[in-house]
């Protein structure tokens, strides 16, 4: 009975098991960053990217039809235009960020929409949207893989300055530490797994198993690696939960994802250790002396 | 007024003027920090005394003149409120990165950076906290932490904006002690602050700041009555509408 459950659907299905190992790329090396912008007070800007880069898809695809590369690479120029775009407008016109943001990307989500609608049908613009992480061919599996290991390493040597920025960039300008340098460089690799995510969970949807494990993992761990941990648990659990699911009950693959995800928020939030509703209720008796 | 730069002095300043959005902060302000100085900034809300201390440390551009310093490293405690009380780092954490210029991004930690990081807490009074997260922290505790780092960074010119603010008087009468040590062991310190009381007490020099520098030498002198009176007209006299300023840098 749990084989029929758990491993059946995989090992009957080649779809099936294409879409677990994307999902399960993504859920290594996208959370840690989730955790890095949640952090930094900038859990909507993915959510803004992932809007942002769709003329530069839209452009791939006329270009060029459903090509990974040619879409990967306009998202690319999309999305790092609105991240300079975003910063250099709220220094220009001395508002706020999060106000240039907002205007970005709803002005990039209309011209995406328009873009894509002037050329082709609604298939494909349901495609570009909503993504079919069912549909996730070779190229668009190599690419996910790619950057997740790219993503890897670069997190590994970056740790240090990012955490540093994060706390006191104050500090880090006065000893010298480039905090700018090291925030574009995240800033660029956020770009990348936005865009990876893109290949299977559409634009509406990318950010899903980016920041919802995140935000779950602020109650599972004290520290900043700690988190990054447990939101890759998190959102391997949950695609693992999302993808049977969807299977089992036949509901979208990628909305189930992220629901998963979200279920597994929520319970964090109920019965996480650090600064869960229970453990609030039932605080554990403190120590003696 | 200070007179003019010589050759013992921690810091320079030559016509410096710092500026939010063209509205100077700091005008025209020279003088100098003379090495092992122990000197404290105060003066009226809005006066530039944290620009002036951001803008020594490299952190606020310089509109107009100059600012040297020839005692090499400085090390910054910034406003408390700047920074986020709950991140999740822990205690040892946050003193070690007072080793940051000399283990930079990718260096490891010898286990003697570590010693030094450990004894720093115990210096200031937070033996046993290393594993604990800076969120569990009372704001005095934090304030603590933060001196902590400075220990660590053992820089020869440290700068204070407002240290003893909202933190109780214990804690207080605890870091004004590593301060004098500080100035015990021949390093410059300048601190913003707002008590009279301590600055007189604690302070042998000051400067009096109102945008435009008031009074620049002994705390006495600087403190005097009609020196606090211009200060407080000129902070308050202030026309926002002013025109650019035609004096010669």
């Amino acid at each position: 009975m749990p084989y029929d459950l758990l491993i059946a659907p995989f090992a009957e299905f080649g779809f099936l098991r294409r879409a677990l190992v994307g999902c399960l790329v993504l859920s290594v090396a996208a959370p840690p960053l989730g955790v890095f912008l949640m952090l930094r007070r900038m859990s909507l800007t993915a959510d803004v990217l992932a809007h942002g880069i769709l003329p530069g898809v839209a452009a791939g695809f006329i270009l060029a039809g459903l090509s990974v590369t040619a879409m990967s690479l306009g998202g690319l120029v999309a999305g790092l235009a609105v991240t300079l775009g975003a910063g250099a407008l709220s220094r220009a016109t001395g508002g706020r960020e999060d106000s240039a943001l907002a205007a970005l990307y709803l002005v990039a989500l209309a011209l995406g929409v328009t873009m894509v609608s002037a050329s082709a049908g609604s298939v494909e613009l349901t495609h570009l949207l909503f993504g079919s992480v069912l549909g996730v061919d070779d190229p668009a599996l190599l690419m996910m893989a790619g950057v997740a290991t790219l993503t890897l390493l670069a997190l590994s040597l970056a740790w240090r300055p990012l955490v540093l920025e994060c706390f006191d960039p104050s500090f880090a300008a006065a000893e010298g530490a480039r905090g700018g340098a090291w925030h574009m460089l995240f800033m660029a690799l956020v770009v990348l797994n936005v865009l990876a995510a893109f290949q299977a969970m559409g634009t509406m949807m990318a950010v899903g198993l980016m920041m919802l494990p995140a935000v779950a993992s602020r109650h599972w761990a004290r520290g900043v690696g700690g988190m990054a941990y447990a939101a890759s648990l998190v959102a391997i659990l949950s695609s693992v939960t999302g993808i049977l699911v969807s299977y089992h009950l036949d509901v979208p693959t990628g909305p189930a994802v992220v629901l998963s995800a979200g279920a597994a928020w929520i319970v964090s939030v109920l019965a996480g250790p650090v600064d869960g509703v229970l453990a609030r209720l039932f605080r554990r008796r403190h120590l003696a002396g | 007024m200070k007179g003019s730069p010589g050759m013992s002095d921690a810091i320079r300043l030559h016509g410096v003027t710092l500026s939010h959005d063209r509205h100077p902060a700091v005008h025209h302000l020279s003088g100098a920090f003379e090495a092992g100085s122990l000197t404290a900034i105060v003066g009226p809300n809005g006066a530039g005394k944290t620009t002036l201390l951001r803008a020594i440390a490299g952190l606020h551009p310089v509109d107009e003149g100059r600012i040297e310093c020839p005692a090499g490293r400085i090390a910054l405690l910034p406003q408390m409120s700047a920074l986020d009380r709950s991140f999740p780092i822990s205690c040892l954490d946050v003193a070690m990165l007072g080793h940051w210029r000399r283990l930079g991004a990718f260096r490891s930690v010898a286990p003697a950076g570590r010693a030094e990081a450990e004894a720093a807490l115990e210096a200031v009074g937070l033996a046993g906290f290393a594993r604990r997260p800076v969120g569990s922290l009372s704001a005095g505790q934090f304030q603590r932490l933060l001196f902590a780092r400075l220990l660590v960074q053992d820089a020869p010119v440290i700068l204070l904006d407002e240290p003893f603010n909202a933190v109780d008087t214990r804690t207080a009468a605890d870091l004004l002690r590593l301060v004098r040590e500080w100035h015990g062991q021949g390093r410059t310190v300048v601190a913003v602050l707002h008590d009279l009381e301590l600055v007189r007490r604690e302070f042998p020099e000051t400067l009096l700041l109102a945008r435009d520098p008031v009074a620049w030498g002994g705390t006495e002198a600087a403190l005097a009555a009609s020196n606090r009176l211009r200060a407080r007209m000129m902070a308050e006299g202030w026309d926002a509408s002013a025109g650019a300023c035609g004096r010669a840098a």
